[in-house]
């Protein structure tokens, strides 16, 4: 059940569910696969850590399911979970979209981050969140992202960050922006201190998100079909006056043209990610990572 | 010749009348100069009403006015013995994208931005100034060849942003913006980044991470062209007047922000009105800008390079952020990240 997904037993807190949130995911959920089309039970789809066991369709998770499967129980701690976003530019009906999704979501952003461990070996970790205003980077997704990039340097640990976006949070105008530059400074910092950093890129991945922290990795891994590009098809296909091929910006595509490292099913994500983290020690920290594989 | 821009409509046809007028005194031999001198003084003050107070969406059409000086004519203007460079080594050459070696003030520097064509036929070749990922790993190449040997970078930016195309994302258009972010950031010489026409997103970003960062009065500088964000917004590209002035695009917006540090003038109505004039200006700023960073070591440059972006945004709560962060990272503060306090008494 995906109660179950959130463990009561935790060392550290953990990104506390919305009540709401959990209330909209009855018990029993059937789902349609939407690229096969199959009738999925919620406790089979939950079984294949929301993939499909027919085709292989990766389902958009939310970032407290990706901690859950990413990280070792109760390893997780968070940061800055209070951080919530201002409305420099005094956007018409900002306020009440932040409302709304934070309802929604029980997030008071768009990204969770924290330090934990992926078998043993201790990371931070920052993962975005789809359902937040369609994961759009506004000023506290660069702030936290940032926060997070400069704790792994205070701490000489490795990062992990797993994106999901639609691009730019238009109301934050050029703050949204900025962002992209906010961030890129503090992996400069993190490529200086010798650090290792991991971008996942997840479904969807795209517009400034694609051009900064997630092709700034040394390693970059992708789920199978996710959408990572710059511009999307809804910009070129006018422009070009062509309909684009189904698998034009799908990880697959992307990986042909050489921006990742691999294209990697869900279910052997944490133990690559292990397998890699164990191939860079780093310090004392790393004694006993990976001997949980 | 000169291209009008719909505001500038009355003052156009006042100045016209004032020019008949004038051909009238001299056919007819009567004397109107009264008759011209109240007309001259009413094209001045509508002028300056016109110019004075411009919206942003008036501000874009400026930024966007074909006649503009582009980024080799202020490279021309400015610098002495330009040679320009071309080709990222690994595809192909983009003429959006302009680059080379000069020689400034004296000093030899490195400079690229991105170029708009005058015309039909020199903007296709251009791509209207729209750059592919070539373009950008062209403006790497000459940069990380300034840090070789020690010269500052002065960039130009004047873009409706990255082209968004098939091969543009083939190669890998975000990757190429992304790797120029991450690279400009730890650059260990000057980097002076001006805004001269559009800064339009990423593709401007792309060229923009700096030291020193200038933007010319009437040029804009926005996360997505006002246009694309009424048709997100609103369903209606049409509605782009109501976005730019949503969205806080000018370059005096963005200096209340504390994002742009200097805002040079332009020529009454605009650079294109006098190039000449606007190159100089341009050139005074550039030469004090890069005079104030030439004797900096870079890691201080590294230090307040950080510094400057790492305190762009807007965020609130935080006062209470984890015990890890507080205990371990809080001492460092919180690098200015709060609300800033003019921002925050607007809306609470
Ligand atoms: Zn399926």
């Amino acid at each position: 059940m995906l109660k179950d997904l959130f463990p009561k037993k935790k060392r550290y807190a953990t990104v506390a569910p919305h009540p709401g949130a959990r209330d909209k995911v009855p018990e029993g959920l059937i789902e349609k696969c939407k690229r096969c089309g199959q009738i999925l039970l919620g406790k089979e789809l939950e079984k294949h850590l929301k993939t499909c066991p027919h085709c292989g369709y990766h389902f958009t998770l939310t970032a407290p399911e990706r901690i859950q499967i990413t990280l070792d129980e109760g390893s997780f701690e968070e940061f800055d979970a209070d951080l919530t976003p201002g409305d420099p530019l005094l956007f018409p009906d900002y306020p009440s979209r932040v409302a709304k999704a934070q309802e929604a979501t029980g997030l008071r952003q768009g990204v969770v981050t924290g330090r934990g461990a992926i078998c043993g070996c201790p990371v931070v970790v920052g993962v975005m969140d789809s359902r937040f205003i369609m994961g759009s980077m506004g000023s506290v997704v660069g702030e936290k992202l940032a926060r997070a990039v400069e704790a792994a340097v205070k701490f000489g640990l490795p990062v992990v960050l797993f994106t999901v976006s639609g691009g730019a949070r238009m109301q934050e105008g050029i703050f949204s922006l900025m962002q992209m530059a906010k961030i890129s400074t503090a992996l400069a910092r993190l490529n200086e201190s010798g650090l290792l950093y991991i971008a996942v890129l997840t479904n969807p991945t795209t517009g400034g998100v694609t051009a900064s922290f997630a092709m700034q990795g040394d390693i970059h891994l992708a789920e199978p079909g996710a959408t990572i590009g710059f511009a999307g098809r809804r910009i070129i296909e006018p422009l070009i006056r062509q309909k684009l091929p189904d698998e034009f910006q799908t990880a697959e595509f992307v990986l042909e043209h050489g921006m990742l490292d691999q294209v990697v099913h869900r279910k052997d994500m944490r133990t690559l990610l292990a397998t890699i983290l164990s191939l860079h020690p780093q310090g004392g920290e790393t004694v006993g990572c990976g001997t949980a594989l | 010749m000169a291209v009008e821009l719909p505001f500038e409509k009355p003052l156009i046809e006042l100045r016209l009348k004032i020019e008949e007028l004038k051909q009238f005194t001299e056919e007819k031999g009567i004397d109107m100069s009264v008759e011209v001198a109240t007309l001259e003084a009413k094209a001045k003050a509508l002028a300056e009403s016109i110019y004075r107070d411009l919206t942003p969406w008036q501000k874009v059409q400026i930024a966007r006015h074909p006649e503009r000086p582009t980024t080799l004519d202020y490279i021309r203007g400015m610098c002495d013995d330009f040679v320009e460079l071309h080709g990222d080594r690994s595809f192909r050459e983009d003429a959006a994208i302009v680059g080379g070696i000069a020689r400034f003030d004296g000093y030899p520097i490195t400079v690229v931005g991105t170029q708009k064509g005058r015309d039909t036929k020199e903007n296709i070749f251009r791509n209207f100034g729209m750059a592919h990922p070539e373009g950008y790993r062209k403006a790497l190449r000459l940069m990380k060849q300034a840090e070789k040997f020690g010269r500052p970078v002065l960039t130009f930016i004047d873009t409706a942003g990255a082209y968004p195309g098939t091969g543009a994302e083939e190669r890998g258009q975000g990757e190429a913006i992304a790797r120029n972010l991450i690279e400009m950031a730890a650059l260990r010489v000057p980097i002076v980044c001006i805004v001269t026409g559009e800064g339009g997103s990423g593709g401007a970003l792309g060229l923009g991470i700096g030291d020193r960062l200038l933007m010319l009065e009437h040029a804009y500088y926005s996360v997505i062209a006002p246009e694309s964000a009424a048709a997100l917004l609103w369903k209606d590209a049409s509605q782009g007047q109501r976005a730019a002035n949503a969205m806080s695009i000018t370059a005096q917006d963005l200096f209340r922000f504390g994002i742009v540090d200097e805002v040079l003038p332009e020529p009454f109505g605009g650079a294109h009105r006098d190039p000449a004039a606007m190159i100089r200006t341009v050139k005074t700023a550039v030469s004090g800008a890069l005079a104030s960073l030439r004797e900096r070591p870079s890691v201080d440059l590294s230090t307040s390079r950080y510094d400057k972006y790492r305190s762009m945004g807007v965020v609130m709560g935080g006062a209470t952020h984890s015990r890890l962060v507080d205990t371990a990272v809080g001492d460092e503060g919180t690098n200015g990240a709060e609300l800033e306090p003019e921002v925050q008494d607007s809306r609470h």
